[in-house]
């Protein structure tokens, strides 16, 4: 199972426990703790399910590629982190 | 009691009047960016729309004065939205920010209209459990020509609903110019006649997508007197915006983002201006609030209690409120100052003077 983690700035809005799913990209990764915790899509993704401009998304070490489509590879073992973009301020 | 919703950079803040004196009693999103709050008369509602940084807009709703919160519905574009990408690049559109967000009218227990970047007008008949995107207006072929104005995208920012017709609607846009329905957002047609845009070529001065009404206010006992403060000028309308007039003999300035009506006498109207668009200071560096009681005709300066030297405060176009008696008005500013008159502006006193930057400004 991989493994998705939340940055603890996100739990000024919503409780974002991490999450053990089995999935092959970053989007089934996504859509799987999604479905458990539905609110916290809109503050990851944007109205066109795009990552937020101002949030990050790191797997095993490497920033994704695909913001739009979230089609980066996940292992079995991965650790994806959702982290917030200094770009954000 | 009257008490006032301060909408700032760093959270929502309540001010009351106790022990004689205003202050502020409690703060809401501590170090959030509100962007616009509103007040529901007709069933004691708050909302507070925030721009989270990182995380995208969001809206919650009080249903006890502000005690505690509920994150509701957030208007927002469907994923299949990709038919028109003018405004966002090349980008199917995504909410950016909550700017407007008003009643849909007494006799429309639970509607709200909600205005955003980009320029898109929502709809919720629930009282914000669900938004629907008004696509007539977001399919028109003009918003095309539309432009951002104080922001990279187009934005909706002023909404008035006729309380005389809750089908009739007035919408005005940074930078788009200002859009009528009678028929309750089914149908738009564009309400600019006699505006001009002095920063566009000759040519199209009188465009109405070029027209940036900074903000836009109707008189609520007389909605047919409507108030802007555009981008290079003051205009009034006598017609519901079919007609616009421009007063150009405005001292200290005519260049300003606020204005604020009295609730029951349409010739009296209140603004904050600015030197110019390049030059967003007040004039001389002191602040000062421009107030007519003639339609426009004369208006006053009033400047007692404000700074009058080494200001920099600029006005918002939401950071200007009357209440519902016409006597006091609160104004908050940029640098984070608060000031209240009890007198229709002839006299003002400070409030705080460490706020955040102050996005707008609300009695309750």
């Amino acid at each position: 199972m991989a493994t998705v983690r939340f940055t603890a700035n996100l739990q000024r809005h919503l409780a974002v426990p991490e999450c053990a799913v089995d999935a092959g990209t970053v989007r089934s990764a996504l859509d799987s703790v999604f479905r458990d915790h539905p609110r916290l899509r809109s503050y990851v993704l944007d109205d066109q399910g795009r990552v937020r401009q101002h949030v990050a998304i790191f797997v095993d070490g490497t920033q994704i590629r695909d913001r739009q489509a979230l089609s980066d590879p996940v292992a079995t073992h991965s650790e994806i982190y959702v982290i917030q973009a200094l770009s954000g301020g | 009691m009257t008490s006032i919703l301060v909408a700032t950079r760093k959270g929502l803040i309540h001010v009351e009047q106790q022990g004689g004196r205003w202050q502020p009693t409690q703060t809401a999103f501590l170090a959030e960016p509100v962007s616009m709050c509103f007040a529901d008369h007709r069933d004691g509602s708050w909302y507070a729309a925030l721009r989270l940084g990182h995380f995208g807009p969001k809206l919650h709703r009080s249903r006890d004065r502000g005690r505690s919160w509920q994150e509701i519905a957030v208007p927002a574009f469907a994923a299949t939205d990709t038919s028109d990408n003018t405004d966002t690049g090349d980008k199917p559109p995504s909410v950016d920010m909550i700017w407007a967000l008003e009643s849909g009218g007494a006799d429309r227990p639970g509607v709200l209209w909600a205005g955003t970047l980009p320029g898109a007008l929502f709809r919720s008949e629930d009282s914000g459990d669900s938004w629907q995107l008004n696509r007539a207006l977001w399919d028109m072929p003009a918003r095309k020509e539309w432009n951002g104005g104080g922001y990279d995208l187009p934005g909706i920012h002023s909404i008035a609903v006729d309380p005389r017709d809750s089908r009739c609607l007035t919408v005005a846009i940074s930078t788009g110019g200002i859009w009528h329905s009678s028929d309750e957002g089914r149908s738009w047609a564009h309400r600019t006649q006699g505006m001009r845009a002095a920063y566009m070529p000759p040519e199209l001065a009188f465009e109405p997508n070029a027209q940036d009404p900074h903000r836009l206010v109707a008189c609520p006992a007389h909605p047919d007197r409507v108030w802007v403060q555009h981008h290079n000028g003051i205009f009034r309308s006598d017609d519901a915006g079919v007609q616009w007039h421009e007063l150009d003999h405005v001292e200290p300035s005519s260049f300003g983002f606020a204005v604020a009506v009295h609730p029951t006498d349409p010739d009296t109207a209140w603004f904050v201006p600015a030197v110019k668009d390049e030059c967003r200071v007040p004039v001389g560096q002191r602040l000062v609030v421009t107030r007519t009681r003639d339609g426009g005709k004369h208006f006053t300066s009033l400047n007692n209690g404000l700074p009058q030297q080494h200001c920099f405060d600029l006005i918002y176009r939401h950071g200007l409120d009357v209440d519902s008696n016409g006597q006091r008005l609160v104004m908050g500013s940029t640098t984070g100052n608060l000031w209240l008159s009890e007198d229709q502006g002839d006299s003002w006193m400070m409030v705080a003077g460490h706020f955040p930057p102050i996005y707008a400004v609300r009695f309750i």
